[in-house]
C-alpha cells in the first residue's frame, strides 16, 4: 500500500519536474553541448570535418586579433559593469532609505520606464544623443562649451559603455535595492550606539550586508554584456568592436562555425572564472568583519 | 540616591500628534529603573530619547550634569539593547560583541580577553566563533547584552528586551538581568508593557499613561498605593466598587461602599487626595477572601454568590456576586491542602478589612 503510493508520489514529483527539466534540456544543455561538441570540430569549405581536433583553441589563443577582442570585451563590460553598479548604488539607497515607504514602488516603477522601449531603439536614441551632429554636440555648441563637436563619443568603446550603462541600470538598481531593504534599520542604530558616526556604520553595517545585491547586481551586469554585439555594432565603430561581434561573423558570414563556437566556448570560459573571483573575493569581504 | 538622569519638561510631537506631554523625573545612579506602560503611551520614545535617535520637540536630558541636546547617539554614555537584539548577522558572536571596541586603545590581544569576559558574564563563554545568524533568540539577547556592557556605559537601555522570549526563558533572564544589574552596579532603564517583570526587577517604576507619568514610585508603594483607578488596574489585579465619601471630624474619612456597606478609612488610603462626594473604592484580590464552613471572621463580612471558579492549580480565583454591587468581586485564594473549591452558585461569605481598601474619587 505504501510502496504503491510512494511510486505514484514519485511519478507525480516527475510529472511536476519534467516541464522545467525538458526546458533545462532542450534551451540550455542541448544548446550549450551543440556548441561545445561543434568548437572541437572544423570547417572544411561547405562541410564539417567531425573529427575531434583543438585546432580551433590553438587558433583562437596564437591569433592576436581574437585575444585583442576579447580583452577589448572583458575591458568594456568591466568599464560597463563598474559604472552602472556604482551610479545605481546611490539611486537604489536614496530610494530605500529616503523615499517615503508608500512612494518607494512608484520610484521603482518610475526606474524601469526606459525598458518600455525595445533596447534597439534606446541605443539608436543615443546615437541621435551623441552623434557628430548630435543633441549633446549642438547642445554644448550652443551654450558655448566646446568651438567643435565633440568626436570622442560615437563610434568607440565610450559610446558602448555609455549605452549598455544606461541600459542595464535597472537590472543593477532592483537587486541593490532589495538588498538594502530587507536590512534591519535597527542595526544601524545599534552601529551608532556602539559608537560609530554615519560614514563607519555605513562601510561596517550598511554595505557589508548590501553586498549579496552588489554582487548579483555585478554579475547580471557582467555576464550579458561580454556577448553583447548589438551594441558594438550600432555605436561602438571599429574600435569598439567586441568578441561576440567576431562569433557573429564566423557562424554567418565566415561560414567558420567551428571557429566562432572556441570562440564562443573561451568567452564562457573567460566569463565564468571572473565571475567566480567576484563571488568569492566579495564573499570573503564581506565576512572580513569588524 | 544620587540623581545621574535629569528629565526636565520633555515634550515630543511627530506631526501633530504629542507623543510626550512634560516628563518630568530623576534618575539615579546604580538604579535599575523602569518605565511601564501599555503600547502607544511613549515609553519607547522617551528611552530614545535617552539614547539619541530621537530630539525631543522640547524640555531638556542631561546624563551625569551633562546637557544633551547636542550630544550625538554615538558620543553618549548610554548603550542600548534592542528589542530586535539587532545583532550584526554578517559579524560572529566575538566581532558583534568587539563591534563598539574599534577605537579603543586596547591591543588585539587585550580586546579578546575583554571580550571572552562579557561573553562569560552573559553566560556565552567559548562561544565567540559561532556566526551570529546561528545563534537562538536567547544567546543573541545576550550576544545584546555583551555588546553593550562591554563599553561600560553609565546608563543602559532596554527596550522591551524579553517580550519575544518563551515564559520559562524570560523569568530566568529576569533574574539574571537582576543579578548583572547589581554585578555591574550601572544605571538600568528598562522599557516593558509587562506590570509582573517591573515588579520583578525594579528599584523604582515609572508608570505612564499618554505621554505623561501617571505614577513614579518602588513596586510595592505601586502596588499597595497607586494613586490612580487607571495606575491601580493596570498593576496587578483591582476590584472596583462605586463609593460616596465624606469627611468625618477628625482625619478619618466615611464611605458608603456599594456591596460592602459603610466603613471608615484613613487619610493615607487615599493616595490620589479626597474630595467629599461620589468615587469608588478599590481591592486587591488576596486582600478579600472566602470563608468555608466553620471558619471565623476576624475581619468584616458580606454575603454573596460564587459566580464563576477560575482554577490555578496554586491559587483558585472567585467571582463573587454581591447584593447591591454593580460588579462581581474578584477573589484569589492559595489552595492550602485540605481546603475545598467552592462550586459555581454556592453561597459564598466573602470576608473584607477596611485597611485594605484605596479610595479614589471620581
Amino acid at each position: 500500500m505504501s510502496a504503491g503510493q510512494g511510486l505514484s508520489e514519485a511519478k507525480k514529483g516527475l510529472l511536476l519536474a519534467a516541464p522545467p527539466g525538458l526546458y533545462a534540456i532542450l534551451l540550455l544543455a542541448v544548446p550549450l553541448g551543440a556548441v561545445l561538441l561543434l568548437s572541437f570540430w572544423s570547417q572544411d569549405f561547405l562541410t564539417l570535418d567531425r573529427t575531434f581536433t583543438l585546432k580551433n583553441y590553438r587558433e583562437a589563443f596564437s591569433e592576436p586579433l581574437y585575444m585583442l577582442l576579447l580583452g577589448r570585451s572583458l575591458l568594456i563590460s568591466g568599464a560597463v559593469t563598474l559604472v552602472t553598479v556604482l551610479l545605481a548604488f546611490p539611486i537604489a539607497y536614496f530610494v530605500s532609505f529616503h523615499v517615503r515607504p508608500e512612494r518607494k514602488s512608484l520610484w521603482i516603477f518610475l526606474i524601469t520606464i526606459p525598458f518600455w522601449t525595445s533596447y534597439l531603439i534606446r541605443v539608436f536614441l543615443w546615437k541621435v544623443i551623441l552623434g557628430y551632429n548630435g543633441v549633446l554636440n549642438t547642445a554644448l555648441l550652443g551654450v558655448g562649451f566646446i568651438d567643435e563637436p565633440l568626436t570622442f563619443i560615437l563610434y568607440n568603446a565610450n559610446a558602448v559603455v555609455i549605452t549598455l550603462a544606461h541600459a542595464f541600470a535597472p537590472f543593477a538598481i532592483l537587486p541593490i535595492f532589495v538588498a538594502l531593504e530587507k536590512i534591519d534599520r535597527s542595526l544601524l542604530e545599534a552601529s551608532r550606539d556602539l559608537g560609530e558616526g554615519t560614514v563607519r556604520t555605513f562601510t561596517r553595517v550598511t554595505l557589508p550586508l548590501a553586498m549579496p545585491g552588489v554582487v548579483a547586481a555585478i554579475l547580471i551586469v557582467f555576464i550579458p554584456t561580454i556577448g553583447d554585439y548589438v551594441t558594438p555594432d550600432l555605436v561602438g565603430g571599429p574600435n569598439g568592436l567586441m568578441i561576440a561581434n567576431m562569433i557573429q561573423t564566423q557562424f554567418l558570414k565566415l561560414n567558420n562555425a567551428p571557429m566562432g563556437a572556441a570562440l564562443a566556448v573561451i568567452a564562457m570560459v573567460s566569463v565564468s572564472v571572473i565571475s567566480l573571483l567576484i563571488v568569492l573575493v566579495t564573499m570573503r569581504w564581506s565576512r572580513r568583519g569588524a | 540616591m544620587k540623581p545621574l538622569i535629569t528629565l526636565s519638561g520633555l515634550h515630543k510631537s511627530f506631526g501633530d500628534v504629542e507623543v510626550l506631554k512634560g516628563i518630568e523625573a530623576e534618575i539615579g545612579e546604580g538604579e535599575f529603573f523602569s518605565l511601564l506602560g501599555p503600547s502607544g503611551c511613549g515609553k519607547t520614545t522617551l528611552l530614545r530619547i535617552i539614547a539619541g535617535f530621537e530630539t525631543p520637540t522640547s524640555g531638556v536630558l542631561s546624563i551625569d550634569g551633562r546637557d544633551m541636546s547636542t550630544v550625538p547617539a554615538n558620543k553618549r554614555p548610554t548603550n542600548m539593547v534592542f528589542q530586535s537584539y539587532a545583532v550584526f548577522p554578517h559579524l560572529s558572536v566575538a566581532q558583534n560583541v568587539g563591534f563598539g571596541l574599534r577605537r579603543s586603545e586596547l591591543s588585539k590581544v587585550e580586546k579578546a580577553k575583554k571580550i571572552e569576559e562579557a561573553l562569560g558574564m552573559v553566560g556565552l563563554a567559548g562561544l565567540g566563533g559561532r556566526a551570529a545568524h546561528a545563534l537562538s533568540g536567547g544567546q543573541r539577547q545576550r550576544v545584546a547584552l555583551a555588546r553593550a556592557l562591554i563599553l561600560e556605559p553609565k546608563v543602559l537601555l532596554l527596550d522591551e528586551p524579553l517580550s519575544a522570549l518563551d515564559k520559562k526563558l524570560r523569568e530566568q533572564m529576569q533574574s539574571e538581568l537582576r543579578r548583572l544589574q547589581r554585578q555591574v552596579g550601572i544605571t538600568f532603564i528598562l522599557v516593558t508593557h509587562d506590570q509582573e517583570e517591573a515588579l520583578i526587577m525594579s528599584d523604582r517604576i515609572a508608570v505612564m499613561f499618554d505621554g505623561q507619568i501617571a505614577q513614579l514610585a518602588p513596586p510595592q508603594e505601586l502596588y499597595r498605593r497607586p494613586v490612580s483607578r487607571r495606575v491601580g488596574d493596570f498593576i496587578g489585579v483591582m476590584n472596583f466598587l462605586p463609593a460616596e465619601a465624606r469627611l468625618e471630624e477628625g482625619r478619618d474619612i466615611a464611605v458608603e461602599i456599594a456591596g460592602l456597606g459603610r466603613t471608615v478609612l484613613e487619610q493615607e488610603q487615599c493616595p490620589a487626595g479626597f474630595v467629599n462626594g461620589r468615587g469608588a473604592v478599590g481591592v486587591r484580590p488576596e486582600s478579600l477572601s472566602v470563608l468555608f464552613d466553620g471558619e471565623q471572621a476576624r475581619g468584616e463580612v458580606a454575603e454573596g454568590e460564587v459566580a464563576e471558579v477560575i482554577y490555578y492549580g496554586d491559587m483558585t480565583y472567585y467571582e463573587i456576586a454581591l447584593p447591591g454591587a454593580p460588579e462581581r468581586l474578584t477573589v484569589s485564594m492559595k489552595n492550602r491542602a485540605g481546603r475545598p473549591v467552592l462550586e459555581r452558585g454556592a453561597a459564598a461569605r466573602l470576608e473584607w478589612d477596611a485597611s485594605s481598601l484605596i479610595y479614589f474619587p471620581s
